[in-house]
């Protein structure tokens, strides 16, 4: 591993643990960036310890105690669990709790703003500066870090605590998580791939550490199916459809990672709706796809969560697997009139029922409502297509 | 940790509204009653005032070195506040799980969790 893998691996395990120990944010950051600088310093010319972690934790530790000792006003904000002696470097601690879990719960806890859970995770956890979070989420720099100073501010004045959920709050709780992890995954699903691959590192690391939640799993595998088509998803500016891709570009190592995820999953009993997404992703891949049991999926999933949206897909499996009928029936009845996806399926359908004046009257009003720019391309290739017959 | 617990009616029922008092059940307002008196109760709690209605409110304000009044509450009357207590606590989950507990928050009010100023 070079250094710069080290540092991105050790980051969120090491702030954590700093976390936990000084019960302050902004201490234990300033700490970690000095302990990372020292050893991005001194590692070159020395070479890395044996263990790399606790000497960044151990050297981490000893600057903040020794400022603390230094600033009383610190002192007295700080909580410590106990007037500690600084360690030796080589010597230090044999075992760092793994506290990135609690460091996770606090970041996503449901007082904060979700822009500030979002934030607070990839910076803490991710280990991403503010300016590429500012970045990825097209906001001023100043913008994020004010983001994150207040969202700092609130966890200390308001007392959130440093901890894992109880297991009576913890479903609710780790839904948040992974609402968190899933909507940085979908800000990079159109095109921003850093975020994508920053949301699959979360949610390994999740997977890590709670092997036993099947909706950890779910998400993860749903992620690893989706991005391992990223490269064949987009080609001359414009979408492809996923009959129409170019198989060779899937990412083979990423869907057979998701499909053991998923199988994960499964075997935990999990029926929850990332697990089920995960299922739907997964049956997509198969040549050709079996839609009925799409179709099925969907079904289970609309009930788990409500969504037009599912339903939405739903009627579009319907009709891969031959009702198409049926399918613009399902979909007429969807309250989802500013979404440009149910008027570019609706056009498709009435295509297929050679209902050509309507289908251009729902492409046109897709273009309407459509924000990207490759799906712009893509109905209007697909509109113009059917000028011919109009 | 202190927090201050204040409660918002909203649109929860209250004696102050003979009306919409009197149209729920007996035991509802006797479980709203013995809801209120355990919370009294809690340890970390430190009871505290009920208000009067908002409408009862004298909201003043100084312009210009002039007093000037205004009939009803500082905010809306459906946002007003309608009392509140003090409670120590660890850390905000377990103010959160006390808040829940008040049935301003279950009927169609809120309970606003502000953490004190300690010096």
């Amino acid at each position: 591993m070079t250094l710069e893998q080290v540092f991105r691996e050790e980051w969120g395990r090491v702030l954590a643990a700093l976390i936990g120990f000084l019960g302050d944010f902004d201490l234990a950051e300033e700490a970690a960036q000095e302990a990372f600088a020292v050893a991005a310093e001194r590692w070159p010319r020395e070479g890395a310890p044996a263990s790399p972690r606790a000497w960044l934790v151990t050297t981490a530790r000893n600057r903040a105690l020794d400022r603390i000792r230094r600033d009383r006003t610190l002192r007295e904000k700080t909580r410590l669990l106990e007037a500690t002696q600084p360690t030796k470097d080589d010597v230090g601690l044999t075992t760092i709790p793994d506290e990135r879990l609690e460091l996770v719960f606090t970041c996503c806890h449901p007082a904060l703003d979700l822009d500030a859970q979002v934030a607070l995770t990839l910076r803490t956890l991710g280990g991403l500066t503010t300016e590429e979070i500012a970045h990825a989420f097209l906001v001023p720099r100043e913008t994020m870090a004010k983001r994150l100073v207040r969202a700092k501010a609130k966890i200390r004045a308001a007392g959130i605590p440093f901890r894992v959920p109880p297991p009576h709050r913890l479903p609710d709780r780790l839904a948040a998580v992974l609402a968190v992890v899933y909507l940085v995954f979908n800000e990079g699903y159109g095109g921003r791939a850093d975020l994508a691959s920053e949301a699959i590192r979360l949610g390994t690391a999740l997977a890590e550490l709670m092997p036993d939640e099947p909706e950890v799993h779910g998400l993860l595998a749903v992620m690893l199916l989706n991005d391992a088509r990223r490269d064949a998803r987009f080609a001359d500016g414009t979408i492809v459809r996923l009959a129409e891709q170019d198989r060779s570009r899937w990412d083979q190592e990423r869907i057979t990672a998701g499909r053991r995820r998923l199988d994960r999953a499964i075997a935990l009993g999990g029926t929850g709706p990332y697990a089920l997404q995960a299922a739907i992703a997964s049956l997509h891949l198969d040549e050709p796809p079996d839609w009925r049991q799409i179709a099925a999926l969907y079904r289970e999933l609309a009930e788990v969560t409500g969504s037009p949206v599912v339903e939405l897909n739903r009627g579009v499996a319907i009709a891969e697997a031959g009702d198409v009928k049926d399918a613009l029936g399902l979909v007429d009845a969807l309250e989802l009139d500013e979404y440009h996806y149910l008027h570019a399926a609706r056009a498709e359908l009435l295509r297929r029922l050679d209902r050509v004046e309507e289908a251009l009257a729902a492409y046109d009003r897709a273009l309407v409502l459509v924000r990207s720019a490759p799906e712009r391309r893509f109905l209007e290739r697909r509109r113009a297509e059917l000028v011919p017959y109009g | 940790m202190r927090y201050l617990m204040l409660i918002h009616q909203g649109d929860m029922p209250t004696p102050n509204d003979p009306e919409a008092w009197g149209r729920l059940k007996e035991d509802e307002r006797q479980r709203i009653a013995a809801d209120y008196q355990a919370i009294n109760q809690t340890p970390g709690v430190t009871p505290g005032l009920w208000m009067q209605p908002p409408e009862m409110a004298t909201t003043v304000r100084v312009q210009d070195g002039k007093t000037l009044t205004t009939d009803g509450p500082f905010v809306s009357v459906k946002e007003a506040l309608g009392g509140y207590f003090v409670l120590e606590a660890d850390d905000l989950d377990s103010a959160i799980e006390l808040a829940a507990r008040v049935p301003a928050a279950r009927l169609g009010g809120a309970v606003e969790v502000r953490p004190v100023v300690e010096y």
